[in-house]
């Protein structure tokens, strides 16, 4: 009895330890890694004038505006403003300031350069969101009260820049203003602002700075309108396109009087044809056009005069001016040449020769360059030195000087579109663990400074060493596969088209291809990245061959654009195939079936509701035709408010060529579109695992799961209540919860929850479903969690039943059957907005489950899955305590320890992605946002393995010690039985 | 250990002046104006207003960001009336969202309340809230610590066993023993009866 109630006791201890999850500080960087990017530049200043540390601001597609250190692309300070929150613009002003406007020119933000900190903020009354100029004069004396203009709409703003006070506010014209192009000749009080008011009438203004007085205003239409793009080409002459974009106008506005005058492009280039664009630029005397095939130069001579000065073949980019001096500008021209790429600079006041011309190798996978910044320095011997900050097409970011590469930055990596993973090759036989392990003594060496530490006895010294041994591990960032599968590549498919092969390890780029297919091109004008599956895995069949994965994008942004394909190997990035689909792609269904290739099959649904089966061999038909009868699909179509089923049917003869499947609707549910509208669908997983259907419950009780893989789980809210938090009443907004299944279309459950509203987020995973909502009765964020038993099985727990074979265990499982299925549901109270939900995956899923909440303040959250169990209650029995069901509380418990981010933000949080590894305990959790993290989590404690701080030192002690023990006593023993035997 | 953690949410309504005399077709809301402040210094040792150089207010779940001035100020504008959500997404502290309910009827009357508490923001100091620690301290060693880990616990237990157990036999008495083991015997020995 005594020694029962001892162990009893030990496994309690032992098991009360392993509650939590949480992290050390020394162990942050072992298993994890965070990295953090921008987006892709839109427009960048640079701060180099001042002794002290170089920067350039930049601001960017993902709302991010970022201090990045000139020498190395490190980041000083970032902001991630809003979702809606689009900077116009972006500079600097005193200075010391960096100034953004955002929002269509309605907020005007003031930051501190060296640490980032908000200074000031202004809003400002916009008629409506249009194009908006800032204008911050760059030849005030600094301390003087400068003044910040913004252009936008229909109105000027002049705003102070050392407090954001607006100083004055001009309304220029109600109607549909829009100014293009803003000067201030140099040392005056005058701004020009120049611009057009609907499409065809040409509007120049004098403002007095000072005041915001207008002193002169004149105004001219052109009978064949404007396109909207306007260049100043000097301080008299503006050129525009007209709206055929065939023709430049160019419009003269000195002392008030407008003069048009028309130039056919063709005129003077005779090889034109197509639409003209004008580049952005600010010149003198110099106007670029961007003409389909190439970049041309022109000069402006007098109003009627133009002239070409250089003829910049595509790929290629332009630059802005950079005012040296006075009277001398210099621009950056830079061209590609196959992987080269030649950097010009110019000076425009000679435009025949170059200052400066060096050529740069350039990695293929980048594409063509995007947009340029060039900035000046001083050499030591007094020459003007360039370098240029270039945006490529994959959205990474290079700083080139001196003919070289500075430091480049991926930063397409912020707009991650999708993600997948993929296994790393097998170690090859030959490669011997002595290699890895150096040597035996190295090892132990490691164990007892290992061990030093955990005693606390570590110098300070050691104390880093012993850092630096677990973090560069050369363990964890080998190119194979590991016992634990914990080494994966994670594939990822940017919103630039390319794909980059991440490694778990260490988060390091392994490969990228920019994918030819998703490029803009004259067949494909706007591609646009879906989506990437796993094409290819082999493991039994097709060993010697790479798996592979299939990337899904498609020809612009409506539905029934054609579709791309293309599979890419996983192991070196290589396109293997790539092509552009004679149909569009609506969704995509990986089947989980294979061929004898072991590709796996896809179905592809187009606009028209065809099925269209890949790969395109005879033998995946084959394979398919025979489970075409158990392929069931729905579609939601969120617009109208309807979910449709449908199955597949060959209608005629198969085209074997087309393999083209026809739909056969089998059912549909319509919902009250006065009432409800779908707010959000979620199903499982395809391959989650579960590992077993039955429960057990206090009293030794069974519960069986209702595990379908085909639960949908739909969020519908009240029309009225689908918009934002504060946009409702609680009377008039309420939230349905429906559980369908999609084969026979049969609503299995349906909840509602009045007084609640979206945004909602979902996960399903098993037989439950948990679901994030906002509740505005209480006005508090809401979890809901519905479980689902099947209650046809509930009479097997009988043990006669199960003896005699009376039980219906071995009975089939039909889709079609119409369980008895009972649910259980509760809710609870969350703190904190969501931006994703997901659940962690195991192996062979007996590992309790964790849920991953990304939070509003871009953190991830485990909370497991016990917190959000119907059957808590206020005061569960002592049999359900010892089942490990928690007291019930109104709201979930955050505790900061199971931050799976810990003390790191995943700036711009989109997903969360996790994924099994070999090692049943683990899973691996990679997050993605403007930033990315990626770590591996155990929710019930790494139970299979010993963990990373497991002291092999301090066993190997005991071990001796208790060897030393057993002589002693043995020769103690010894000399006793003798001592007796004397006796 | 723990710090007071101060956050004062001052709703100031002061609009402005031209939004709420003549709303103009942008913007008929009402502004909202508060204020974050974080006191003392962390147990880190930094500065308070480093640690809220990120912080961000999150009105309504994402529909407008912005950011905390120098001196902890933030302002939102054109807000409509009606119950509106504000969050603080500073790393380090736990903050509790606010309930701010812009009155239709009485325009510039706001009310506050956080959510957490429901407590009501009345000029509006708000209890000290937590601050986040993220990571598990490290229990400096003690022998106490070993003895409770799984393989203390099992030396433990093993000492235990050698060197109580037989200590616990010797104790008995031999009458008892004896009486045991007879008793076994007659208990395994088929009744013939």
């Amino acid at each position: 009895m005594a020694i029962r109630a001892c162990l009893g006791l030990m496994i309690l201890l032992v098991f009360s330890s392993t509650i939590s999850t949480a992290l050390f500080e020394d162990q942050v960087g072992l298993a994890d890694w965070h990295q953090k990017y921008i987006g892709k530049v839109k427009h960048a200043i640079f701060h180099t004038q001042k002794t002290g540390r170089k920067r350039v601001v930049v601001s960017t597609e993902e709302n991010v505006v970022a201090s990045l250190d000139l020498r190395t692309g490190d980041i000083f300070w970032r902001h991630v403003l809003g979702k809606i929150d689009r900077i116009d613009q972006v500079d600097i002003t005193l200075g010391k300031y960096v100034v953004t406007l955002s929002s269509g020119g309605s907020i005007l933000r003031a930051w501190n350069l060296p640490d980032g900190q908000m200074i000031w903020e202004s809003i400002l009354q916009v008629s409506a969101p249009s194009k908006s100029l800032l204008h911050v004069p760059a030849n005030m004396n600094v301390g003087k009260d400068n003044l910040i203009l913004v252009f936008g709409g229909s109105s000027i703003h002049a705003l102070s820049s050392t407090d954001g006070q607006i100083v004055w506010r001009k309304e220029l014209s109600t109607n549909s203003l829009e100014i293009q192009q803003v000067f201030q000749p140099h040392d005056s009080d005058i701004i020009y602002a120049l611009g057009f008011i609907g499409s065809s009438e040409f509007v120049a203004y004098y403002v007095n700075y000072k005041t915001g007085e207008v002193l002169q205003q004149s105004k001219a239409s052109f009978k064949s309108g404007f396109c909207g793009e306007a260049s100043l080409a000097s301080d008299d002459v503006v050129v525009a396109l007209d709206a055929s974009r065939t023709y430049l106008v160019s419009i003269s506005f000195r002392n008030g009087v407008i003069n048009f005058q028309q130039i056919y492009i063709r005129d003077l280039i005779p090889e034109f044809s197509g639409k003209a664009t004008l580049l952005p630029s600010k010149y003198n005397g110099i106007l670029a056009v961007d003409i389909a095939s190439s970049i041309v130069l022109l000069r402006v001579k007098g109003v009627n005069e133009l002239e070409i000065i250089e003829k910049i073949n595509y790929p290629s980019a332009i630059s802005d001016a950079l005012p040296l001096s006075k009277e001398q500008q210099a621009f950056a021209i830079l061209q590609h040449d196959e992987s080269r790429i030649h950097f010009k600079v110019k000076f425009d006041t000679d435009l025949t020769n170059e200052v400066l011309k060096e050529t740069i190798q350039m990695d293929g996978q980048r594409g063509n360059i995007e947009k340029v910044f060039i900035n000046n320095y001083m050499r030591t011997d007094r020459t003007h030195g360039f370098r240029v900050l270039v945006v490529m097409e994959d959205h990474s970011l290079l700083l080139v000087q001196q003919g070289e590469i500075v430091w480049s930055r991926e930063d397409g990596l912020a707009s991650i579109v999708d993600s997948t993973t993929s296994e790393l090759p097998v170690e090859k036989e030959g490669v011997s663990v002595a290699e890895v392990e150096h040597s035996l003594f190295e090892w132990l060496k490691g164990h007892f400074l290992k061990l030093k530490g955990t005693l606390m006895l570590a110098s300070p010294d050691e104390v880093a060493a012993i850092q630096a041994i677990r973090l560069k591990s050369f363990e964890k960032n080998k190119m194979t596969r590991d016992h634990n599968g914990f080494r994966k590549l994670i594939i990822v498919l940017t919103r630039a088209g390319k794909v980059l092969a991440l490694h778990t390890g260490d988060g390091r780029v392994v490969w990228s291809v920019l994918l030819p297919v998703l490029r803009k091109s004259e067949t494909c004008g706007n591609p646009f990245a879906l989506n990437v599956y796993q094409w290819q895995v082999p493991h039994h069949h097709a060993m010697h061959e790479n798996p592979s994965v299939l990337v899904v994008g498609r020809c612009g942004h409506n539905f029934d654009a054609p579709g791309i394909f293309s599979i890419v190997d996983a192991y070196n990035g290589k396109v293997h195939n790539s092509l552009v689909l004679e149909h569009s792609v609506r969704h995509i269904m990986p089947l989980p079936l294979t061929d004898s290739t072991e590709q796996n099959l896809h179905i592809v649904i187009d606009d028209n509701l065809h099925a269209h089966l890949y790969p395109k061999t005879s033998d995946s038909v084959k394979i398919f035709l025979d489970e075409m009868p158990n392929i069931y699909w729905y579609s939601v179509e969120v617009g109208k408010n309807i979910i449709k089923g449908y199955s597949l049917e060959i209608k005629g003869e198969l085209d074997m060529a087309e393999n083209v499947f026809q739909p056969k609707e089998l059912w549909s549910i319509v919902f009250p579109s006065e009432s409800e509208t779908i707010a959000l669908t979620a199903t499982r997983k395809m391959n989650e695992i579960v590992h077993t259907q039955a429960k057990i419950v206090a009293d030794q009780d069974v519960m069986y799961k209702y595990i379908s893989t085909n639960i949908l789980f739909v969020a519908t809210v009240a029309p009225k209540a689908s918009g934002e938090i504060g946009s409702a009443t609680p009377e008039e907004a309420w939230l349905y919860a429906y559980l369908i299944d999609t084969v026979s279309g049969r609503i299995l459950h349906r909840v509602s929850h009045q007084g609640a509203q979206g945004p909602i987020h979902a996960v399903v995973s098993e037989n439950w479903v948990v679901y994030h909502y906002f509740n505005l009765r209480a006005h508090r964020h809401e979890m809901s969690v519905i479980e689902i038993y099947d209650q046809s099985r509930e009479d097997n727990k009988d043990v006669w039943k199960l003896v005699l074979g009376k039980h219906n265990l071995t009975a089939p499982i039909s889709s079609y059957s119409k369980p008895e299925v009972t649910v259980k549901s509760q809710s609870y109270f969350f703190t904190h907005s969501v931006k994703s939900l997901a659940v962690t995956v195991t192996a062979k899923g007996i590992t309790s489950k964790q849920l991953l909440i990304g939070t509003i303040g871009d953190q991830v959250l485990a909370l497991d899955k016990r917190f959000l169990d119907p059957r808590r209650s206020v005061n569960p029995t002592q049999s359900e305590k010892e089942e490990g069901i928690i007291p019930l509380t109104d709201s979930l418990p955050i505790v900061p320890q199971s931050y799976v981010t810990h003390a790191l933000q995943v700036e711009g949080l989109r997903g969360i992605v996790t994924t099994p590894a070999k090692l049943e305990s683990t899973t691996l959790v990679f997050s993605y946002g403007v930033d990315l993290f990626f770590t591996r989590i155990a929710p019930s404690r790494t139970y299979d393995s010993l963990t990373e701080d497991f002291s092999y030192a301090l066993l190997l002690l005991t071990i001796v010690a208790l060897v030393a023990a057993l002589l002693v006593t043995w020769a103690l023993s010894e000399k006793k039985e003798l001592r007796e035997k004397w006796r | 250990m723990k710090l007071a953690l101060l956050l004062f949410v001052v709703l100031v309504s002061n609009f402005l002046p031209s939004s709420l005399a003549a709303p103009s077709s942008s913007g008929d809301g009402y502004a909202i104006t508060g204020r974050v402040k974080v006191e003392g210094m962390t147990s880190k040792g930094f500065g308070a207003s480093s640690k809220l150089l990120n912080a961000k207010i999150i009105l309504n779940g994402g529909q407008n960001v912005t950011f905390v001035r120098a001196d902890g100020y933030f302002t939102f504008h054109n807000v409509p009336a009606g119950t509106h959500l504000i969050e603080v997404a500073a790393l380090g502290y736990f903050f509790s969202p606010v309930r701010v309910d812009i009155s239709a009827r009485f325009p510039g009357k706001i009310q506050a309340a956080l959510t957490e508490n429901r407590k009501a923001l009345h000029e509006l100091i708000l209890e000290p809230l937590r601050e986040e620690q993220y990571y598990e301290i490290r229990e400096p060693f003690s022998i106490m610590s070993f003895l409770k880990s799984p393989m203390g616990l099992m030396m433990g237990f093993m000492l235990l066993v050698i060197f109580v157990m037989p200590k616990l036999v010797e104790n008995m008495d031999p009458e008892e023993i004896r009486r045991a083991q007879e008793e076994m015997r007659t208990n395994f020995l088929p009744r013939s009866s």
